[in-house]
């Protein structure tokens, strides 16, 4: 995938993500109207062709709504690329079917605007814009039919299916 | 090598002689809980997969504690959406507003959780029953789906950080102070993907509350799950509570730990969480130059009988500041009547506080107390971040009840006098 980038610090938390006030739905469009606003406002009109997000440790901290992983995707968002995710938001985002690399090196030098080609595949993260190159721990084969089922649980449904 | 408390819990539920750190098992659950918000996803998903059935409605727990009494109409048609899910499953433990309460005040005020449980809960505050001796850590929709329907979970086995407590708490000072304190030497993700393990001659000081308290925010330090040893305070606590029979597991003498904390109770102080981050302790008695407009006493943190106890201690025979709204928020029904009924309701009436029904509410910026711009609260609860109660240039100051009963006799940060 390609896409440009939007930089985040550290301990981004799900209630930033998506402020708990809009959790009186749980319709992805819904949601994906009001994401990072507390801590981005023009965050919708940056992301409007689908910026990969890149940000510091602990990414995903705090409530275990996984409303936040929800409205990211929901907003276009193909991918998080962070120092270190937290556990709920980590297993949520995978759940649900966001694609998410742990890569310390990338999360520290990648910077705002830069493009990105990612091959989640291999885990190879090329920065175009400064020529650099990264190497995450790829997404496993598994994991990755998982994403493109578009989660856990249409994922367990095709392979229902499958075996008939 | 010997395996820690969780481990060992882990192991069972598993079928395992032993597991150890990093590995991947497979757990029995002895319950799965949701609440207003997170199961209407849970139950989106549960369907997706064309399940008919759940594993266990004995063993499932649904609980309207946020949005509820419902705030407007979207909540109130996920709250329905919940209640007719456990309607058409038999879901047994299925409590009603007027019967229920804050999720992880409830249970274990039920008997609903008991040590050597394993449980999962779609809510980040799941890690509350460690400090019954059980396993419990927060999910997301999808994994309670899941868990719904097979009663099953996967879990990376975690390595362990001990927090090590002797000594025993000054007047005034509670759990609270002792989780904000920890997670000020920690950080908040200073036990990311950990077990924080409490042990030490100081746990047996601690009041049930207490650990209630403190495992609850096991979670703000990253932690996976938090967890006390059993000793004769949880045994009389599950007593009349807990009607099955349970297993206490305690730590191996040479369980590995990845790091070790001490904590002299003695020397904990009141302590205060500035904004945005729990992990920004600071003592107490050095804030009083901050002005308050809000005071917010409960949430699973600190809505149980001794919290109510502690803030009505200060809040007897006095007023709330002219320009602070005090909001005291009993966790449960039974906590509710148990104010009314010890004067405690009366107290805060008469400082001009006010109590309200037990809900997540303003904890979350839900309702029940949500913040303007620019606005300051000192908070019981669990989270400071970013417009978490509310606009988000308003403020969350997390304290205990002592700190923020005085806080709201003064109209600013304050300690209990005496």
């Amino acid at each position: 995938m390609r896409a440009h980038v939007i930089k985040y610090g550290d301990h981004v938390d799900t209630d930033v993500i998506i402020p708990a006030r809009y959790l009186n739905t749980s319709d992805p469009k819904e949601l994906a109207k009001h994401c990072m606003e507390d801590i981005d406002k023009d965050f919708a009109e940056k992301n409007k062709d689908g910026c990969i997000i890149v940000a510091g440790k602990n990414f995903g901290s705090g409530s275990s709504r996984e409303h936040a992983p929800i409205a990211l995707k929901a907003s276009g968002v193909p991918l998080v690329i962070a120092d270190s995710f937290a556990r709920i938001f980590y297993r949520n985002a995978l759940n649900i079917g966001l694609p998410i690399i742990e890569c310390p090196e990338a999360a520290a030098e990648i910077q705002q605007g830069d493009e990105l080609e990612v091959d989640l595949s291999s885990g190879v993260i090329e920065d175009l814009t400064t020529s650099k190159r990264y190497q995450a721990m790829p997404i496993p084969p598994f994991m990755q039919q998982l994403i493109q089922a578009g989660g856990l649980m249409a994922y367990l449904k095709s392979r229902q299916q499958a075996e008939g | 090598m010997g395996m820690t408390q969780t481990q060992k819990i882990l192991a069972r539920a598993a079928n395992l002689d032993s597991v150890k750190a990093g590995q991947l098992i497979q757990c029995s659950l002895s319950l799965v809980m949701g609440n207003d918000i997170t199961a209407p996803v849970a139950i989106n998903e549960f369907e997706k997969v064309g399940a008919t059935k759940v594993f266990d409605n004995t063993k499932i727990a649904l609980i309207p504690d946020h949005f509820t009494p419902n705030k407007d109409i979207k909540s109130a048609q996920q709250a329905k959406r919940m209640r007719d899910f456990a309607k058409k499953y038999e879901i047994q433990h299925y409590y009603e507003v007027g019967r229920a309460g804050i999720e992880h005040a409830l249970l274990p005020e039920l008997g609903l959780v008991a040590p050597g449980d394993v449980i999962i809960g779609a809510d980040s505050h799941t890690c509350t029953y460690g400090a019954l001796g059980a396993f419990s850590s927060g999910v997301g929709s999808t994994d309670m789906a899941a868990g719904m329907i097979t009663g099953q979970a996967w879990f990376k086995v975690p390595p362990a950080i001990k927090v090590h407590l002797t000594g025993k708490l000054k007047p005034h000072v509670s759990g609270k102070d002792v989780i904000l304190t920890l997670i000020g030497m920690i950080g908040v993700d200073g036990a990311r993907y950990r077990s924080l393990e409490f042990t030490g001659e100081g746990v047996r000081e601690l009041s049930m509350d207490s650990r209630f308290t403190i495992a609850n925010m096991a979670v703000e330090a990253g932690a996976k799950n938090g967890i006390f040893p059993v000793d004769e305070k949880t045994i009389e606590y599950v007593a009349g509570r807990v009607n099955r029979p349970y297993q206490a597991f305690e730590a191996d003498a040479d369980a590995e730990y990845e790091r070790e904390v001490h904590i002299d109770l003695s020397q904990v102080e009141l302590t205060v969480a500035l904004p945005f981050l729990p992990e920004n302790a600071r003592p107490a008695r050095t804030l009083s130059e901050i002005k308050i407009d809000q005071v917010v006493i409960g949430s699973c943190t600190n809505g149980r009988m001794e919290d109510m106890r502690a803030a009505a201690r200060i809040l007897k025979g006095k007023a709330v500041h002219p320009e602070v709204r005090c909001i005291v928020i009993p966790a449960t029904q039974a906590i509710y009547r148990a104010c009314i009924e010890e004067g405690l309701t009366q107290i805060f009436l008469d400082a001009g506080a006010m109590v309200t029904m037990p809900t997540c509410g303003p904890c979350l910026g839900g309702h029940c107390g949500v913040l303007a711009a620019g606005e300051k609260c000192v908070s019981t609860t669990n989270r400071n971040f970013v417009g978490r109660m509310g606009h988000s240039t308003s403020e969350v100051y997390l304290a205990s009840p002592a700190v923020a009963a005085a806080s709201a006799i003064a109209g600013h940060i304050a300690v209990p006098e005496d």
